[in-house]
């Protein structure tokens, strides 16, 4: 995983912009965690599956308060691909899907919300450094210091599970067949 | 015997035209208000093989040829030896055989008929551009006392693409067979009558069922090419665009059979045609369309199988895997024409039965029906067609496979908002997600089987005719030669009933019950070899003590005197 | 809310049905469920008028996790059902989604005449070389020498198909390659497949993470083709023989027209073809 932007060519001219980035980037966060917490539910582990949707509903409150922030605003219409992130085809906390596992464990879940979240500080520090307009500058660093602020309480949330075993992905079972 | 019609046989070999002489010669007869038959057979060549049209005209309905032939018109004697088989003659039966040189032709087979050489040959080299097919159809009228005056139209519209002189050449042949005709021996035909326009109509089962197809609603049909359904898909072809429908012609059954399913999921009623080996290729996906719930219909226009089997010949021997093929608990509906006219109201029914119950028909038409041409009666025109369950406001929460008041529920069609659902072969909840437990598929399994069973089909699941406590039980086109025998017996002052099944599947055991009443013996007729009919009959039905059977494998097409020698130990053979 | 951004459009997760796929966590799959759901967002079609047509497999789940209307037929006959439907209804924004194995093995004839029909559709073909529902055997794509398949334990041992060397040759009118680990870039082409007439196909590169762990790994070897999509097939068929199927983005884009009879009726009545048999 990368947490430094490559090659973005685009700045971000308008805090308008900026809010319709923020948006997609915090709904598509909801949108992901609630397929992973999906996904664990499916697959029996309930553990995981109460803490992704955790997530969600924490990532639901970051979507009202961008919602709050836009209020009066007129945000640009653009499509998924439309969005110039950090070349990696999603948005910055978007990208966790190929990184779930049935067997995964509280930790994982945390550390991959966590990478979500650096992912995110990494692009809203791009965003401010490259802004020409003072208003998205300082919307900008303000995104940075609120992400940073996600990332530690991560960090603190993930002090209180264990570090996985060498082991944890073992299953004796073989794989089911369906059809 | 009663002789209330003339059959005759016109044999060829090398591109000798008999089969265009042979329909000529029918529409001939059926504007001199006749009514007649006529098959075709064939050597294995695709191109210049040998040939033979028997044809058989009547004042009466016809379903079935005779027990022989009166006349037999080899245009090459070598061209008649291989049809021997089906042409069976007597003492007073005329060969009519141009044997060049005037010696008797040694590959002219033995047969007790008379031989009467007539140089066709040599009379078509007279006439300019001439053929002895021409000859063959001028002789053929005078000797069955078709007025000249009636062939000429049907030559003008046959050959009116072929030029003038090529019309002028068969016009003269003609004329000369015509006079030539008259010094040999004439067979009295059926009087010449008047009848109205278009009250009697031309037409083979194959396109009977391609018309009760589109009068039923079809509007979508994919096939791949196989004989003998091949006729109807051609009709098809030509006459679904004027009705804003289409005909594709797909990569091979596997994608018939699929794009049909598709078509109708899109809400178009669809159907496929196709024969014995194609029909065992669709099983897999009739299933899919019983259990998806998505109505469709198979034409099934049996040949001699199994494998590639006889392809250009009839047997009734696909009856076992249309009824129990598919693989599973897989309720659907199977039909048979009870003649080449009810290939229409049959096939249009099915569209009708498989539309109002979402669900699979397979129509079992066969190569006797499908590739006869008949004089017939104009056909009724009926008012089944396609009624599909579709809600007209879909609610809060649709759910496709609602097991509800009615087992039949309601479907919606792509466009309708609110209405979406995915259609599914794995079984499925109510509201169509994929399901492995025991209550949804017992749930969905009782949907499927009681939408079936319960529905009323009323009183079109068979023709019943005739009194007396002897039943003939058949199917197909079986009930020709069977209809035909008990006319013949009737005519004698000896009753006969008669039991033809429209509706194979599902079983109706209390219409069964019903028919049976009063009956102490029946025979069954079937073209199987391993009694399939005689089989399915025992396990769905309850039969009288005493059953006979009567079964032989294609391609020897039954005579209706062969089934009056089956019924004498019963009806006492001097009544006969 | 005060999105008015988003107008009228439906966004991405309107189109999901809200059942829970059965996919493995991890599956590249997920993601293309996500790209196809933008894609039809972009596309701003309405649920009831796209049909998602699919065979058997683990991809072949599709119609199931969507919103649009949806056909799960049996095993190798989506595109055949697909066809006709479209066929019958050209109104209807016709999706075809599966495997390699639904698509390339059991359903390869209709592959191949699909490509040659070109009824303006998108088919989807999530490639993971292996067969995941039966528990992991070879499937056409996979390469000669893999040996972890139970049937095939020393390797198939023969050519894997070429689904886009085949979809050029056959006449297909647009061809692609995407990767799941691109969402976004997948959703573009999709979109694009679907706008462009004709039969569209789009192979997308999507990790078994169960029965090919080792799949993991194409997401960091993909790479955008350096070179726009062209309209000449010789061009493509060049490209092709260079290509060592790491590839992405849109290869051909072709002007053939789209296979579609036209459904205009010529007569009133069915009664009037009772001409043709009257004497």
């Amino acid at each position: 995983m990368t947490n430094e932007p490559r090659d973005r060519k685009k700045v971000i001219a308008t805090t308008e912009e900026l809010l319709a980035y923020s948006l997609a980037l915090e709904e598509e966060a909801v949108e992901r965690f609630n397929e992973l917490a999906d996904q664990m539910e499916v697959h029996n582990n309930h553990e995981v599956a109460d803490l992704f949707y955790k997530l969600a509903e924490i990532e639901g409150k970051h979507v009202e308060n961008v919602n709050r922030a836009a209020e009066g605003k007129q945000l640009p219409d653009l499509l998924a691909w439309e969005f110039d992130w950090v070349d990696e085809g999603y948005s910055p906390e978007g990208g966790a899907l190929e990184d779930a596992h049935y067997l995964m464990q509280p930790w994982h879940a945390i550390e991959l919300a966590k990478h979500g979240e650096q992912r995110a500080v990494a692009f809203f520090r791009h965003v401010a450094s490259s802004a020409t307009d003072a208003g998205v500058k300082k919307l900008a660093e303000e995104l940075v210091a609120e992400e940073e602020e996600h990332v530690a309480l991560l960090e603190q949330w993930q002090e209180r599970f264990p570090r996985p075993e060498e082991d944890w992905d073992d299953d004796l079972d073989p794989p089911t067949i369906l059809e | 015997m009663s002789r209330q019609s003339l059959s005759i046989a016109l044999s060829g070999s090398g591109g000798s035209g008999v089969m265009t002489t042979g329909s000529m010669l029918l529409e001939a007869a059926g504007k001199a208000g006749w009514y007649g038959i006529m098959t075709r057979s064939a050597g294995p060549q695709i191109r210049g093989g040998e040939a033979a049209a028997l044809i058989r005209v009547s004042d009466q309905p016809l379903e079935s040829h005779d027990d022989s032939f009166d006349l037999v018109l080899a245009i090459d004697p070598a061209s008649l030896g291989r049809f021997m088989g089906e042409i069976p003659l007597r003492e007073d039966s005329v060969i009519i055989c141009d044997m060049a040189g005037g010696r008797r032709d040694a590959s002219l087979p033995e047969t007790l008929a008379r031989e009467i050489d007539l140089p066709m040959k040599k009379m078509a080299k007279a006439v300019k551009g001439g053929r002895p097919n021409m000859i063959a159809l001028g002789v053929l009228a005078r000797v069955i006392g078709l007025p000249e005056g009636s062939i000429g139209g049907i030559l003008e519209k046959v050959l009116r693409a072929k030029g003038a002189d090529a019309l002028e050449a068969s016009q003269a042949c003609v004329k000369e067979g015509y006079a030539a005709g008259a010094e040999l021996p004439a067979f009295s035909g059926p009087p010449i009558t008047d009848v109205p326009d278009g009250e009697r109509w031309s037409i083979t089962g194959n396109e009977a069922a391609g018309l009760g197809a589109v009068r039923g609603g079809v509007r979508f049909v994919a096939a791949y090419p196989i004989t003998p359904a091949t006729e109807v898909l051609e009709w098809l072809a030509g006459s679904l665009p004027k009705l804003g429908g289409v005909l594709v012609q797909a990569e091979d059954e596997l994608a018939s059979i699929n794009q049909i399913i598709g078509a109708s999921f899109g809400g178009k009623p669809s159907l496929t045609a196709t024969s014995g080996p194609g029909l065992a290729l669709m099983t897999e996906s009739i299933g899919l369309a019983v259990c998806s719930e998505v109505p469709v219909v198979v034409l099934d226009v049996m040949r001699c199988g199994p494998s590639t089997g006889i392809a250009t010949k009839n047997e009734q021997s696909d009856l076992n895997i249309a009824l129990n093929g598919l693989h599973g608990d897989a309720p659907h509906l199977v039909l048979a024409p009870t003649s080449l006219s009810d290939c229409i109201f049959t096939t249009q029914w099915a569209v009708h039965l498989a539309e109002a119950m979402q669900t699979a028909a397979i129509v079992l038409s066969d190569q006797s029906l499908g590739q006869t041409r008949a004089i017939v009666d104009k056909p009724a025109d009926i008012a089944f067609i396609a009624k599909r369950n579709v809600p007209e406001v879909v609610g809060e929460t649709y759910r496709r496979y609602a097991i509800g008041d009615s087992p039949v529920s309601p479907m919606t069609i792509p466009g309708q908002p609110g209405g979406q659902y995915t259609a599914d072969g794995l079984e499925h909840t109510e509201a169509g997600a994929p399901s492995s437990l025991y209550d949804d598929h017992l749930a969905q399994l009782d949907k499927r089987s009681n939408k079936i069973t319960n529905f009323n089909f009323g009183e079109h699941w068979a023709d019943i005719d005739g009194t007396g406590d002897t039943m003939v039980i058949t199917w197909g086109s079986a009930c020709g030669p069977v209809r035909e025998a008990l006319s013949r017996l009737r005519a004698q002052g000896t009753e006969v009933r008669m039991l033809a099944i429209r509706l194979l599947a599902p079983e109706r055991p209390e219409d069964m019950r019903a028919a049976l009443e009063g009956v102490k013996r029946v025979l069954l007729v079937e073209q199987s070899h391993s009694k399939q009919f005689y089989r399915y009959l025992r396990a769905a039905y309850d039969l009288p003590a005493e059953v006979k059977l009567f079964h032989r494998p294609g391609p020897l097409a039954f005579k209706p005197g062969e089934i009056i020698e089956q019924l004498s130990d019963w009806c006492g053979s001097e009544k006969l | 809310m005060n999105d008015t951004s988003a107008c009228s459009r439906l966004g991405p997760k309107e189109y999901k049905s809200g059942v829970k796929p059965v996919w493995c966590p991890g599956c590249g799959d997920f993601t293309v469920l996500g790209s196809l759901t933008k894609a039809l967002s972009g596309l701003n079609i309405a649920p009831e008028n796209a049909a998602v047509i699919s065979g058997i497999g683990c991809s072949s789940r599709m119609p199931t996790y969507l919103s649009t209307y949806g056909f799960h037929g049996v095993h190798g006959r989506a595109l055949a059902l697909a066809t006709g439907l479209k066929v019958a209804r050209p109104d209807l924004t016709v999706i075809a989604t599966g495997g390699d194995g639904d698509g390339f093995s059991i359903g390869g004839n209709h592959f191949l005449h699909t490509c040659r029909r070109n009824p303006d559709m998108t088919y989807i073909v999530m490639d993971n070389q292996v067969y995941g529902m039966t528990k992991g055997q070879a499937s056409p794509t996979t390469e000669p020498n893999w040996e972890k398949g139970k049937l095939t334990p020393s390797g198939t041992g023969i050519n894997p198909f070429q689904p886009l060397v085949i979809a050029l040759a056959s006449g297909a009118n647009f061809i692609a390659r995407c990767s799941s680990s691109d969402q976004n870039g997948t959703a573009k082409v999709i979109m694009e497949a679907i706008r462009h007439p004709g039969f569209s196909l789009v192979q997308v590169l999507s990790p078994c993470v169960t029965f090919r762990p080792e799949q993991r790994e194409w997401k960091k070897l993909v790479q955008p083709a350096p070179v726009e999509a062209t309209s000449d097939p010789a061009q493509a068929a060049r490209r092709l023989l260079t290509d060592e199927g790491l590839y992405t983005g849109v290869l051909f884009k072709g002007h053939r027209p789209p296979y579609q009879p036209t459904l205009e009726s010529t007569i009133d009545q069915v009664t009037e073809l009772d001409e043709e048999f009257q004497l």
